[in-house]
C-alpha cells in the first residue's frame, strides 16, 4: 500500500480512501478512429470538485490528449487523444493519484436504456406542460360555473383540446403501443385500461366541445398521463442505475488476456479470444477463458470455480477453467473455447432455465392488475347499461360510464410499486447494495430459508494464520521464505509476520513448497512431504511446515476466517425463524469447522454445481422459498434457480448476473439490511395497493351514481396519487 | 374579457418556451451528470486544482 502513506493521494476532502494501484494491460479497450483514440474508464473514489479537477487536469497534461471529461455522478471517464499515447499511461496517471480505475466497454443495452429514459422524461415534460396549462383553463371554467357565457366556455374547451390532444397523443403513445402489442397477442396489461380511459376521455371531450356541452375531460386525460409517466420514469431510471452499477463491478475484474502471436505477446480483450489461441497467464492473474495447460508448473486457486479452498497443483495437460487464479509460476496454455462459451455451457443453460422460471414470478402489481382490469371494465359496462335501462339518454349514459373509467384509472396503482422500489433501492444503493431488479425486493421479503455458500461468502476466502505463542520466533524465520511467494498460505504467513527481510535465491517448487539457503543452512517451507514429515501428510487441513537443516519441523495451522458479522447474521436469521443452511463445494472438515463455529446443524460439503441445484429443487418441492447467497461459478446455477439470490461484490460476474442483488464490503451485515429493507418495502407496497383499493371503493360509487364531474375526477386522481407517494416516502427508512 | 384573447396566448407561449428549453436541455445531456455540474462550479480555473476544496 504505497498510496496509503501519501497524503495527497485520493480525494482531497477525505471522502473516499485512496485506492491501491493495480496494473493490467488495458490497451485492448482503446477504440481507434481517424479522428483519434477514445478510451472509457470507470473511476472509483472521485467524490468532490477537487477530485474532478485533479483527475481531469493531470490527464489533460498528457501529450496529445484533446478531451478528458469525468462524469462525477456515475464515475465514467471519457478520454480522447491523438498520437501514440498508451492507454496504460492514462490509467496509470489516474491510479497514481490514488483513485481506482478500470477499463469499461460501453454496451448496447446501456445506450438503449438511456434513450428509453430520455424518451420517458420528454413525454413526462410534455404531459406536465399540457396538464398545467389545461388545468389553468379548467379552473376558470369550474370557478366561472353559472356565470361564464356559453361561447367563452366553448372557446376555453377548444383551446384546452388544442393543447391536450397533441400532448396526449405524443405522451400517451408509450402506453398505446404497449397496450396494442399485448392486445394483439390476446393478453391484457395495465396499459390497456390506461389507453382506453385516455382515448375515451379525449373522444368524449371532443364531442362535448363540438356540441357545446358543460363537461370536458381534457385536463383529466393529460393529468392521468403525467402521473403515470412519473411512475414509468422512476422505474426506468432505477433499472438503468442498477444495470450501470453491475457493469462497474464487472469492469473491475480482469478482462484482458495475453495472447501469443508468433513470438510476440499481445494484450487483447477476453472476447477476442477464439478456441486454439495460445495464451500466457502471469502469476496472480485470473483466467477469463478455459485453457489446457501446455507449459509451466504452477498452482491454481479454484475457490471461485469449485469452492475448494486449497490451491491445486497444475502441470502440463491439466485443464483450468475461467475464474481460477494462477498463483506461482507463469503458464502457457491453449484456449479450449472462446471466452463467451468458456463460462461453461452447462452453467449457461442452467442459468437460462432458472431465469425462465423466475420470469414467471407474479409481482404484487401483476396480481393487483389482474383483479383490477375485469372489475373496472365490468363496472363501466354495467354503469352504461344501468343508466340506459333507468331511462337516461345515450349521451348521458356514455358520459357517466366514461367518467367511471377515468376516475378508476390506475394512477395510484401505477405509482404504488415503483415509488416504493425507488426509495428502497436508493437507500440500499448508498449502503453499497445494488438491486438488479425491482421485484427482487418482493421476492427477498418472502424468503423463509437461507442457503449460504461457504468459501468467499461466509468466509473471506483467504486463509489466516492460527496464532499460537510458540510460533513467534519460527514465524519470523519462515516469513523470510514466504515473502518471495504468491501462494495464499505464504501470503497469510507474511500478513501475520509483518514487514521484514527476504531470503536470497528462494526457489519455489509448485505443489511442494519453498527452499532457500540461509547462512549455509537449508531451510524449507511447504507441505508435510516437503519437509519429510510423512506421518502427518494425510491431514488435509490448511497447514504449512517449516524446517531448518535437520531440526524437527514446525507446523503452522491456518483457517479460512469467517467474514465479520457472519455469526450475527446467522444468529439473527435463526431468531426470526428463518432456516439457515450451508451448501459448499469444499472439503468435509473445512465445512464442518465453519458450521460448528456458526452452530449451523444443516450443512452439506463436497457439493458439485449439479448437487447444489438438486438440493434447491428439493427445498422448492418442500415448499420452501429459498434465498441463496453465493459467489462462485459453481453457485451460478443455484443462484438463478433460487426464489431470490444475493452475491457479494467479489463474486464472478456470471454469479452476479444470476443474482437479484449484489452487496459490497467485507462484512455480511448488508444481508440483514437487504432483508429488512425488503420486508419494509413489501409492507409499504401492500399498504399502497390497499390505499388505492380504498380510494376506488369511495370513488367508484360516486362515479357510477353520476356525480363525477371533471372537478371531482381531478381532485380524486391527484389526491390518491399524492397519498400513495407520501406513504412511500414516509419515514421508517432511516435505519437503512 | 377581451384581455383573454391576449393573455391566454401569452401564458401558453411562456409555458411552451419552458417546455422547449427543457427538451433541449435533456437532449444536450445537461442532466447526465448532476453531481459533476454541482462540483465544476467550485473549480477555480486560475489556481491550482487542490485549492478548490480547501
Amino acid at each position: 500500500m504505497t498510496a496509503a502513506g501519501n497524503p495527497s493521494a485520493g480525494c482531497p476532502r477525505g471522502l473516499a480512501p485512496a485506492e491501491q494501484a493495480h496494473a493490467s494491460d488495458i490497451s485492448a479497450f482503446v477504440r481507434r478512429s481517424p479522428e483519434g483514440n477514445t478510451l472509457q474508464l470507470t473511476v472509483r473514489g472521485a467524490k468532490c470538485a477537487g477530485c474532478l479537477s485533479k483527475i481531469e487536469k493531470s490527464v489533460q497534461a498528457l501529450p496529445g490528449v484533446t478531451q478528458a471529461r469525468l462524469n462525477l455522478s456515475n464515475g465514467r471517464f471519457d478520454v480522447r487523444w491523438r498520437g501514440d499515447l498508451s492507454a496504460n499511461d492514462v490509467a496509470g496517471t489516474v491510479s497514481a493519484l490514488g483513485y481506482g480505475v478500470a477499463p469499461f466497454a460501453p454496451d448496447a443495452a446501456d445506450s438503449a436504456a438511456k434513450s428509453e429514459e430520455r424518451k420517458l422524461l420528454i413525454a413526462m415534460a410534455v404531459a406536465a406542460f399540457a396538464a398545467a396549462n389545461v388545468m389553468l383553463l379548467s379552473v376558470s371554467i369550474w370557478s366561472g360555473h353559472g356565470e361564464m357565457g356559453e361561447t367563452t366556455r366553448r372557446v376555453m374547451h377548444a383551446i384546452s383540446g388544442a393543447i391536450a390532444l397533441p400532448a396526449a397523443l405524443f405522451s400517451g403513445r408509450i402506453f398505446f403501443q404497449s397496450a396494442w402489442s399485448v392486445l394483439r397477442r390476446g393478453h391484457a396489461n395495465m396499459d390497456v385500461p390506461i389507453s382506453l380511459a385516455v382515448l375515451l376521455a379525449l373522444g368524449v371531450s371532443v364531442t362535448e366541445t363540438i356540441r357545446g356541452g358543460e363537461h370536458a375531460y381534457f385536463d383529466a386525460a393529460v393529468m392521468l398521463l403525467f402521473f403515470l409517466l412519473i411512475g414509468r420514469f422512476l422505474d426506468a431510471r432505477l433499472r438503468r442505475r442498477t444495470h450501470a452499477a453491475a457493469q462497474d463491478l464487472a469492469a473491475l475484474q480482469a478482462r484482458t488476456v495475453t495472447r501469443l502471436e508468433g513470438t510476440e505477446a499481445r494484450s487483447v480483450r477476453a472476447d477476442e479470444i477464439i478456441a486454439g489461441d495460445i495464451v500466457l497467464v502471469a502469476p496472480g492473474e485470473r483466467l477469463t477463458v478455459d485453457i489446457d495447460v501446455l507449459d509451466g508448473v504452477s498452482e491454481a486457486d479454484e475457490s471461485l470455480v469449485s469452492g475448494e479452498s486449497l490451491p491445486r497443483a497444475v502441470a502440463p495437460g491439466a485443464r483450468l477453467f475461467a475464474g481460477s487464479i494462477n498463483l506461482t509460476q507463469p503458464l502457457r496454455g491453449r484456449a479450449i473455447s472462446a471466452a463467451s462459451d468458456s463460462l461453461l455451457a452447462d452453467i449457461a443453460r442452467m442459468l437460462e432455465a432458472g431465469e425462465q422460471r423466475r420470469s414467471k414470478y407474479r409481482r404484487i402489481a401483476d396480481k393487483a392488475v389482474s383483479l383490477y382490469i375485469p372489475l373496472v371494465h365490468t363496472t363501466a359496462a354495467l354503469t352504461l347499461i344501468g343508466w340506459l335501462l333507468a331511462g337516461a339518454g345515450v349521451r348521458e349514459a356514455i358520459m357517466i360510464a366514461v367518467s367511471t373509467l377515468i376516475i378508476t384509472c390506475p394512477c395510484a396503482l401505477a405509482l404504488a410499486a415503483p415509488v416504493v422500489q425507488v426509495v428502497a433501492a436508493g437507500r440500499l444503493f448508498r449502503k453499497g447494495v445494488f438491486l438488479r431488479s425491482g421485484d427482487a425486493l418482493e421476492r427477498i421479503a418472502e424468503c423463509d430459508h437461507v442457503v449460504f455458500d461457504k468459501t468467499g461468502t461466509l468466509t473471506l476466502g483467504e486463509p489466516e494464520l492460527v496464532r499460537s505463542p510458540h510460533d513467534q520466533d519460527k514465524l519470523q524465520r519462515a516469513a523470510r521464505l514466504a515473502r518471495a511467494s504468491r501462494h495464499p498460505l505464504s501470503r497469510a504467513l507474511v500478513a501475520a509476520a509483518g514487514a521484514g527481510s527476504v531470503a536470497a535465491h528462494v526457489k519455489e517448487h509448485p505443489g511442494l513448497g519453498l527452499e532457500a539457503e540461509i547462512n549455509g543452512v537449508r531451510c524449507r517451507l511447504g507441505s508435510a512431504e516437503w519437509v519429510g514429515e510423512e506421518a502427518s501428510a494425510a491431514t488435509t487441513s490448511l497447514q504449512l511446515w517449516y524446517v531448518e537443516g535437520d531440526s524437527s519441523p514446525h507446523r503452522f495451522l491456518f483457517e479460512d476466517a469467517l467474514r465479520p458479522g457472519a455469526g450475527d447474521v446467522v444468529e439473527t436469521l435463526r431468531r426470526r425463524g428463518i432456516g439457515v443452511e450451508i451448501l459448499s463445494g469444499d472439503r468435509q472438515d473445512a465445512v464442518a469447522t465453519i458450521a460448528s463455529a456458526l452452530s449451523v446443524t444443516d450443512w452439506r460439503a463436497g457439493a458439485s454445481p449439479a448437487d447444489k441445484v438438486e438440493r434447491l429443487e428439493q427445498l422448492r418441492a418442500e415448499g420452501r422459498k429459498v434465498l441463496m447467497i453465493g459467489d462462485g461459478l459453481n453457485d451460478a446455477a443455484s443462484l438463478s434457480l433460487a426464489h431470490a439470490s444475493l452475491a457479494p461484490g467479489g463474486a464472478m460476474d456470471v454469479s452476479q448476473s444470476a443474482s437479484d442483488g449484489v452487496y459490497t464490503g467485507a462484512g455480511l451485515g448488508a444481508i440483514l439490511t437487504m432483508i429488512d429493507a425488503s420486508s419494509l418495502a413489501r409492507r409499504r407496497m401492500v399498504q399502497n395497493f390497499s390505499l388505492a383499493a380504498i380510494y376506488n371503493f369511495i370513488a367508484v360509487p360516486i362515479a357510477v351514481a353520476g356525480f363525477a364531474t371533471p372537478l371531482v375526477a381531478a381532485i380524486a386522481m391527484s389526491g390518491s396519487s399524492i397519498i400513495v407517494t407520501l406513504n412511500a416516502l414516509r419515514p421508517g427508512w432511516k435505519r437503512f | 374579457m377581451e384581455m383573454l384573447a391576449f393573455l391566454i396566448p401569452v401564458a401558453l407561449m411562456l409555458g411552451l418556451v419552458g417546455l422547449v428549453s427543457f427538451i433541449w436541455a435533456v437532449r444536450e445531456g445537461q442532466f447526465d451528470d448532476p453531481d459533476g455540474a454541482a462540483a465544476r462550479i467550485l473549480i477555480d480555473e486560475d489556481h491550482p486544482a487542490e485549492q478548490a476544496c480547501k
